[in-house]
């Protein structure tokens, strides 16, 4: 191959292989509608989140300040009708949207660190520091994870924070084996001992030869991790644990069966943060399934 | 084992010793690592409950006005005034006498009202794996057997969109439909508790509770099925490659048959395992569930506990609930090579 190309500098040669490879990976996630479209979905509930302090006057969405009807059907004032405390539930919904994704963002982020830190140290060292490690791994698989979250985030006090928290410490366990199968399978390798052998330490080997190699598949666990930890925040907030001044979909829906609109059969109060979780959760499982597919080869034939 | 056998007769002897053995050692290794697993459950029970509030009693307390004595006398209600090391040992012998401490709220032993209620959620909750289970692995058999036809585009897609709804927002929409009625719809379900109580009689009894239980069952099933039928797929399209199939289709088998009866058999034997090893789901559906809809059951309870929050209860409700699926999940190894001879090798 090095034949055709022109001398280049080494760095100039790496970045035009990772476009082309780049390029190539659009390619064939494009070729996967479920995973386009739900794409095309987060890349709007992103916008809309972001772009949440233009389109609302955080005034209104405080209680004591909010000016709206109480408990009122959808109008045109208020598409999606209000709350009990006369508040729009559209804005509140799309308020939600920030909170809701950034404790899914960072549970995430939290339990993607420590897998991957996991299952490299457990895949490069092997020995008893793989076993255990694996054992620890094993062990919070086995453990129910919601339950273990509730008792952290119970024993912690209620903010957003101890939600992150509860999460990410115990969401990681899959991301830890995944991450230490394919360490396994990269430091088989021959490049590996040719690293070894011009004197690479563990960090240099870890860093720069493993990690790179584990991204990808860790690119599509986290994916998919996400969808999970916006149903767990739902979930914590729901069941009363996370910080009650703070607008979330969880907490919207709590707040909703305090004020009886559950049994009332307030529709407009219950479906809209509902139908958000589910939309999010799921266009965040389309794309990480199509992101699998396309990475992991043994999944593409089917 | 051997280079060598020196006559068939021996061999034969070997062999069988050494199956004996290999069990034994398989068995063996499997219940230490449940034991290890219960006995950090255990630790981090004690761990997790007695150092991160800083104090348990001023957690329990919270804001309400309460005397210095009253405080002390919790402490020492609670052990808080002896050493740590003396705390664990105590707790870890209490634990094994099944002595999980007074619950705050109740007033009670909190083994005792684990005990009162276990039996409305084995009922709930085994009612709806049972049929979460027969109706993932079917329609999961179907839909890996048409692989990306329509029948399995709308199947996984159905799942993965249930899979994606809150558990407690399934329940919280079922109860607005049902509970009011919507519309030109009838209340048709009872949405809260478990019925059953001011009935006569053996049969009124069993067809109030089922009346009961068809929306709690209903909200778990939808969450907790689409997981098999991903499973159960998956398993049957590793299956599908496989040469006996090929033998089977060539003898002229039917498509129905040559699916019932060879690949369905053996692509079931794999999810067994992981059946078991999701039900930590079940006991978050659970509690999610009982609270919902107000089933006296565990995972209410847990609720309850949490809402004051009643330490002892949340501590002791961990422990239960984590050491079950522990030793749920150590009988599904156990099972598993009585079912699977490939794995006994």
């Amino acid at each position: 191959m090095s034949r055709d190309l022109p001398a280049r500098r080494p760095r100039a040669l790496a970045w035009q292989r990772r476009r082309r490879a780049l390029a190539e990976f659009w390619v064939e996630f494009r070729a996967n509608r479920a995973g386009v479209v739900g794409l095309g979905a987060l890349l709007a509930i992103g916008l809309i989140a972001l772009g949440a302090p233009l389109l609302i006057d955080t005034d209104e969405l405080s209680v004591t300040r909010a000016t709206g009807p109480i408990l009122d059907p959808p109008s045109l004032s208020y598409p999606l009708g209000t709350d009990d405390a006369g508040r729009s539930v559209l804005d509140l919904v799309i308020w939600g949207a920030r909170v809701s994704l950034t404790v899914g963002f960072l549970a995430t982020l939290v339990s993607v660190t420590v897998g991957s830190l996991v299952g490299i140290v457990a895949g490069h060292f092997g020995g008893w520091v793989a076993n255990v490690l694996m054992r620890v791994t094993d062990w919070f698989i086995v453990v129910p994870m919601l339950v273990l979250a509730i008792a952290l985030a119970a024993v912690l006090s209620r903010s957003t924070l101890t939600i992150v928290i509860a999460i990410g410490l115990t969401a990681w366990p899959p991301t830890a084996r995944v991450v230490r199968a394919q360490t396994l399978a990269v430091e088989a390798r021959p490049y590996i001992e040719r690293a070894r052998a011009l004197g690479a330490g563990h960090v240099h080997i870890m860093t720069r030869h493993v990690l790179p190699n584990v991204m990808p598949l860790v690119l599509a666990q986290t994916t998919l991790l996400v969808a999970s930890a916006i149903i767990a925040e739902s979930t914590l907030a729901f069941l009363g644990l996370g910080d009650p001044t703070v607008v979330s979909w969880g907490g919207i829906i709590q707040d909703a069966r305090g004020a009886g609109a559950v049994s009332a059969g307030l529709w407009w109060y219950v479906l809209p943060p509902g139908i958000a979780i589910a939309a999010v959760a799921l266009s965040f499982t389309l794309c990480g399934r199509a992101l699998e597919r396309v990475l992991n080869p043994r999944l593409r034939e089917r | 084992m051997r280079e060598t056998a020196p006559s068939a007769s021996a061999a034969a002897d070997e062999s069988g010793g050494g199956r004996v053995l290999r069990a034994a050692r398989y068995v063996a290794g499997r219940v230490v690592s449940a034991l290890v697993s219960l006995f950090a459950v255990m630790v981090t029970g004690f761990f997790l409950f007695r150092l991160l509030p800083g104090d348990p009693v001023r957690a329990m307390t919270g804001d309400q006005p309460i005397g210095a004595e009253q405080i002390a006398a919790m402490r020492r209600e609670f052990g808080l005034d002896q050493p740590l090391w003396q705390q664990f040992l105590d707790y870890c012998l209490n634990v094994l006498r099944f002595d999980l401490g007074d619950s705050f709220l109740y007033r009670a032993p909190v083994a005792e009202l684990i005990a009162e209620r276990l039996w409305a959620t084995i009922l709930l909750a085994g009612t709806a794996t049972v049929i979460a289970a027969i109706l993932g692995l079917w329609l999961g058999a179907h839909s890996g057997w048409r692989n990306g036809e329509r029948v399995d585009r709308i199947n996984t897609g159905i799942a993965l969109t249930l899979w994606s709804v809150p558990t407690f927002w399934l329940g919280l929409l079922l109860i607005t439909v049902f509970a009011g009625g919507l519309g030109p719809l009838p209340s048709m379900f009872p949405t809260r508790g478990m019925g059953g109580t001011d009935t006569v009689g053996m049969l009124p009894t069993v067809l109030d509770v089922a009346h009961h239980m068809v929306l709690p069952v209903t909200t778990m099933v939808a969450v907790i099925y689409a997981q098999y039928l991903m499973i159960m797929r998956s398993s049957l399209l590793d299956e599908k490659g496989n040469d006996y199939l090929l033998t089977a289709r060539a003898k002229g088998l039917r498509d129905a048959l040559v699916r019932r009866q060879h690949a369905v058999p053996n692509a079931l034997l794999p999810t067994v395992t992981l059946i078991f090893l999701n039900l930590g789901q079940v006991v978050a559906g659970s509690i999610l569930v009982e609270t919902v809809f107000s089933w006296p059951g565990l995972g209410r309870l847990f609720y309850e506990g949490l809402a004051v929050p009643d330490l002892p209860l949340v501590q002791g409700m961990f422990l239960f609930f984590s050491a079950s699926v522990i030793l749920m999940n150590l009988l599904a190894d156990l099972v598993y090579p009585v079912l699977d001879p490939r794995v006994r090798g």
